[in-house]
């Protein structure tokens, strides 16, 4: 998958993506685990931010910088989720 | 292998992202309660995240690409804190217990919270697939 040849910055970039995956999985199982749900919408936030640094990595693996604009609209999505899934909380004890 | 100081500066910024990223994970798997939890993954996520985006904006050092890489750090740095504060208030709200070892609650005094701490469990459990 690396290419060959690849200088310096590639390399660090595929590196690190993988260091970017064990931090998801990480998370991934306190989002699975729980145990309350504002556990899991915390959860959900970090992959959010997550993502976000793992598009910016792949662009510079790729020599994208188109990608930037996906990793601006995911960090978009992911804030307007966490500030949706806080209002059902807050709104759900209020009932 | 030897590339020029942007090279360098773009690897550093990218390991150093990485390395925050990675401990905000550790921080939301090891910490003890909610909040502790929180005060481990905003901070540090958004901080590593911001690292990772100004690496791209030094490797590809364009004038539009660069605007977009601090625009979206900015975007960043304003909205974790407020996400985080609407997630924590919400949860104090519906009664997530606190770590054991919590040396003081002042908001508890203003505006308890209107689920007790078994409330909420009973409430995280009915949440939960059967079994």
């Amino acid at each position: 998958m690396i290419p060959e040849g690849a200088g310096v910055v590639a390399l660090t970039a595929w590196l690190m993506l993988a260091v970017l995956t064990v931090a998801l999985l990480l998370t991934f199982l306190r989002l699975a685990r729980g145990p309350s749900l504002p556990d899991r919408v915390v959860a959900l936030d970090v992959i959010a931010t997550l993502v976000v640094g793992k598009i910016g990595l792949y662009a510079i693996a790729q020599a994208q910088p188109v990608l930037l604009r996906v990793a601006m609209t995911v960090a978009l999505i992911g804030f307007i989720g966490t500030v949706a899934f806080a209002w059902y909380l807050q709104r759900r004890i209020a009932r | 292998m030897t590339g020029s100081v942007g090279d360098w500066v773009t690897a550093g910024l990218m390991v150093i992202g990485s390395a925050f990223a990675l401990l905000a994970a550790l921080g939301v798997v090891r910490m003890p309660d909610l909040f502790t939890r929180m005060q481990a993954a905003t901070k540090s996520s958004t901080l590593g995240v911001g690292c990772i985006l100004l690496a791209v904006a030094v490797h590809f050092d364009e004038l539009g690409v660069t605007t977009q890489a601090l625009l979206t750090i900015a975007f960043l740095l304003l909205t974790a804190p407020i996400a985080a504060h609407m997630i924590a208030r919400s949860a104090y709200i519906v009664g997530v217990p606190l770590w054991k070892g919590t040396v003081i609650d002042e908001l508890r005094e203003r505006e308890p919270p209107q689920a007790t701490g078994d409330a909420a469990e009973r409430e995280a459990k009915a949440h939960l697939p059967a079994g």
